[in-house]
């Protein structure tokens, strides 16, 4: 009797489902701080590749910590392109067979499109006079930043805090590493992504510096003006590549190869890069750079490779079980 | 004076404790106006959330409700080795955090879990889309109903439906004429507590999603995403929609719970 | 022990669908819960018990475990006090509001637990409404333990209510009377009579209190703030360890949890065998 009535329901149901029409479709699976900067390029790759294509495109969006992101990946997250924080995170996919082990040639500048530096946000009126990554070590001092273990932008914190600290010390590691150690003692929470740590920062009150990309200390600092909150790029930091790729293994299943290769270079287009760099992020394009020169501080940024000889080296020294990050982390 | 002091202390406890945070969540909701609140309730990412949460229990509740009259006429109906057994595994979702239960399904279900090889070749999915959201619901929506039919099935015996089949009636026929009238109350009862945990559910949703935006984002999540988009009227808006679900059902659970009183 | 085994079935009578309603049952409750429970055993049984230990007596499990207990433990005594005076008040009195009261009981249950963490942690931080109020006098509840105790009262507010409230029902109010006359005071009178009567019910309207807030997470994850060491609840350190790609750790917490849970369901099921016996020697 009401059998019919709950079929025509659910039939209703389906039907409002169903899109009108077949469309290309992109899953994009990217760190927990960018999803406004996506939101604000996904339709304009739409209407370029429309143009070019005559197909409609959805990009489909998901943001958590880049490290978390990976592994929701090798367990079965569909996605078709990965465009995250670390480099760590994209080899994790290669050594799972996801995406081909030569990636890093796959497009420009190491598959990097854009990039960004750790950086400060204080206080109204900066009362701890937070300047340097040595004040984030001082007793009185409460630093918040997302966990280096789920977190690409927490590791780049974590690294560096130990770069900025092997230059202070000539290179002695373990006076690096004790130095080290006082800036994670000072962490009261550890959240798992990049905006949880935000969250804790801007919402909940705790903690007198965040430390996070560049990009997201803008855009907060922005969006709060109401509470004062003051951006700060200390004067050296660590050069964040933002690496991006093809997850082969999902789109060939897909038949979205193409489509996927198409989106990353388009990431390098002046009109991609514009968007990025009003977002807060740094670009390698020239003419975007010169647009945006009083925006973004002229500040010494070191290497992963001149620091620590590449990322090899940081897993297997730093970052693996019982590694450097272990030893660290006493409060983990 | 004791009844008006206690009646005075019920009625104060349940403002602050229960009526003031519901009010809160409209407050919240429209303090940016109605426009604001219209707006956020019709972003495309909200409206795919309602709807998956809506297809959720749509599949979640009917299977929950054969399964909750399978086990209850079995465990009603006959004695057998390994009933406790049963019992167990059917009362334990409800005491178990839901974290638990994502965990279980991920270390499971997951590329490297423990049937993860095999599903891949079978191109079966699982985790991150529609069956492991729909499944780790029905893991938390396990006992509800079971817990409503099987104490009324229990107490009202096995005698109607013993004269009925020795008076030649098939199994069906005795469940549908003789069973089915007098558990239906409990029966709706148990769909429609189903119902609401379905809708709500988030620890264990939130380990197998993958936070998909516009995709695997079930309504509770959605939630949570605005919240972290730092969106919080917008998170507000969502909740409302959550909490006038809840509203229905509980307005829903009055209304049997006279009709199972009259019975 | 293989329950299909049709001999030991004493089948009552004649009554059919043994086969369908087992098999159904059977193949559910595998697919659904047996087997991914299954597969964290195995997961735990492949740490070694040396490992497993390590994990569980780690100084940050022990604290989240010892954290998740005490306000566990702080909300039940709120919840047992409040349901039976709700209980109470809701049984023994008639009172304009009084239906609506009833119905509010079941508010917790059904709004998500993630809808009542949000509006919870935005009415008590500084600029919520209790909040406003409560932090000038250096109370702050958010991002505290209290927020946490705050969170699980509010989610397992329906079960000593719901649990008291038909066996106070049942009482024979006689008895009552009956004290009265003999002289015995109000409170005495519950004290002697009543509560013995109610008290194997509201026990176990206190354990399935507290096994629910034991295993809630959805509220307190908004409202608790989630610092390491001081208001990091169990599941949610499981839940972190998931995160981390440490499935032995989050497979080890996940564990104690559900051993928890089953000490609790045998507890409550004894209470409520209690019950039962208790029940028919009143009847």
């Amino acid at each position: 009797m009401k059998l019919s009535a709950i079929k025509a329901a659910v039939a209703a149901l389906v039907l409002a489902a169903t899109p009108a029409l077949a469309q290309d479709k992109l899953l994009n699976v990217s760190y927990d701080i960018s999803r406004e900067l996506f939101e604000a390029l996904n339709p304009v790759f739409a209407e370029a590749w429309k143009a070019k294509s005559g197909n409609d495109v959805t990009i489909e969006q998901s943001h958590a910590g880049s490290s978390k992101q990976a592994r929701s990946i090798l367990e079965g997250l569909p996605a078709d392109v990965v465009t995250f924080n670390q480099e760590t995170d994209v080899n994790m996919l290669a050594k799972g067979g996801m995406v081909a082990e030569n990636w890093r040639e796959a497009f420009p500048n190491g598959a990097s499109p854009w990039y960004s530096a750790p950086a400060f946000l204080v206080r109204e009126g900066n009362p701890k006079n937070i300047q340097n990554w040595s004040d984030l070590a001082r007793e009185d001092v409460q630093v918040v930043f997302p966990n280096p273990k789920t977190s690409g932008n927490g590791r780049y914190t974590y690294l560096a805090a130990y770069a900025f600290g092997l230059r202070e010390n000539n290179g002695d590691h373990e006076a690096t590493q004790e130095f080290v150690r006082k800036i994670m003692a000072n962490v009261p929470v550890f959240d798992t992504g990049g905006r949880a740590a935000t969250q804790t920062f801007v919402e909940r009150n705790i903690g007198d510096v965040l430390v996070t990309f560049e990009a997201e200390t803008r855009q907060i600092a922005a969006q709060y003006a109401d509470r004062g909150l003051v951006p700060i790029t200390p004067p050296v930091s660590l050069f964040s590549a933002f690496p991006v790729a093809v997850v082969e293994e999902n789109t060939e299943k897909n038949g979205t190869t193409e489509l996927a290769t198409e989106y990353l270079n388009w990431l390098y287009s002046p009109e991609a890069q514009r968007i990025v760099a009003e977002g807060g992020n740094r670009t390698a394009n020239e003419e975007v750079t010169a647009e945006f020169a009083d925006k973004f501080p002229q500040v010494e940024l070191l290497t992963v490779e001149d620091v620590f000889g590449g990322w090899d080296k940081i897993e297997s020294e730093h970052l693996a079980s019982g590694g450097i990050l272990d030893q660290v982390f006493t409060n983990q | 004076m004791t009844r008006v002091l206690l009646i005075g202390a019920a009625f104060v406890l349940t403002a602050v404790l229960v009526v003031v945070p519901l009010v809160y969540i409209f407050v919240q909701a429209l303090s940016a106006g109605w426009g604001a609140y219209v707006a956020n309730i019709l972003d495309p990412g909200t409206l795919h959330a309602i709807w998956l949460t809506t297809l959720v229990a749509v599949i979640v509740v009917p299977v929950t409700v054969a399964f909750g009259i399978a086990a209850a006429w079995l465990l009603s109906k006959f004695t057998f080795p390994g009933r406790g057994l049963l019992i167990t595994l059917i009362e334990l979702p409800f005491s178990i955090s839901p974290i638990i239960a994502g965990i279980c399904y991920l270390l499971l279900y997951g590329r490297q879990g423990y049937l993860g090889g095999w599903l891949a070749q079978n191109d079966i999915t699982i985790l991150f889309a529609l069956p492991g959201i729909v499944m780790v619901t029905m893991f938390v929506t396990t006992p509800f109903v079971v817990r409503e039919v099987l104490p009324l099935m229990q107490a009202q015996g096995s005698d109607q439906e013993q004269a009925a089949v020795t008076l030649g009636a098939g199994g069906w026929q005795v469940f549908r004429r003789v069973t089915l009238p007098n558990i239906r109350w409990a029966l709706l009862y148990g769909a429609v507590l189903t119902t609401a945990r379905a809708v709500g559910e988030f620890g264990g949703v939130a380990v197998v999603s993958g936070s998909i935006r516009g995709k695997t984002n079930t309504l509770p999540l959605q939630v949570e995403l605005l919240f972290n988009d730092l969106n919080v009227v917008g998170a507000f808006a969502a909740a409302t929609v959550l909490t006038l679900i809840a509203l229905v059902v509980l307005v829903a659970k009055t209304v049997l719970e006279r009709r199972a009183g009259r019975h | 022990m293989s329950p299909a085994s049709a001999p030991a079935v004493r089948a009552r009578a004649v009554l059919p669908g043994f086969r369908l309603t087992l098999g159904t049952t059977v193949l559910y409750l595998s697919i659904i819960v047996l087997i991914p429970i299954i597969a964290l055993v195995l997961t735990g049984a492949g740490i070694g018990p040396g490992r497993l230990w390590a994990i569980i007596t780690a100084p940050r499990t022990l604290a989240s475990l010892r954290i998740t207990i005490t306000a566990a433990a702080i909300a039940t005594v709120i919840n047992a006090v409040y349901g039976l005076l709700m209980a109470w008040v809701l049984v023994r009195y008639r009172f304009p509001g009084r239906r609506l009261l009833d119905a509010l009981m079941d508010i917790p249950f059904a709004l998500p637990t993630a809808v009542a963490g949000l509006s919870l942690t935005a009415l008590y931080s500084a600029n919520g409404w209790f909040g406003a109020v409560l932090e000038p006098l250096g109370l702050q509840i958010v991002y505290t333990l209290g927020g946490i105790v705050l969170a699980m009262s509010f989610t397992s507010i329906p079960f000593v209510v719901r649990a008291v409230q038909p066996v106070l029902e049942e009482l024979d109010p006689a008895l009552e009377q009956a004290a009265a006359s003999l002289g015995s005071r109000g409170f005495t009178t519950f004290r002697r009579v009543v509560f013995p009567a109610i008290m194997p019910a509201w026990l176990g309207g206190v354990t399935t209190s507290f096994a629910r807030s034991l295993g809630e997470f959805g509220a307190v994850v908004f409202i608790a703030g989630n610092l390491p060491f001081k208001t990091e609840i169990a599941s949610l350190l499981a839940y972190i360890r998931l995160e981390e790609y440490d499935y032995e750790g989050a497979a080890a917490i996940a564990l104690v949890l559900m051993v928890l849970a089953l000490v609790l369901l045998f507890v409550s099921n004894m209470v409520q065998l209690r019950a039962a016996r208790y029940g028919a020697v009143t009847a």
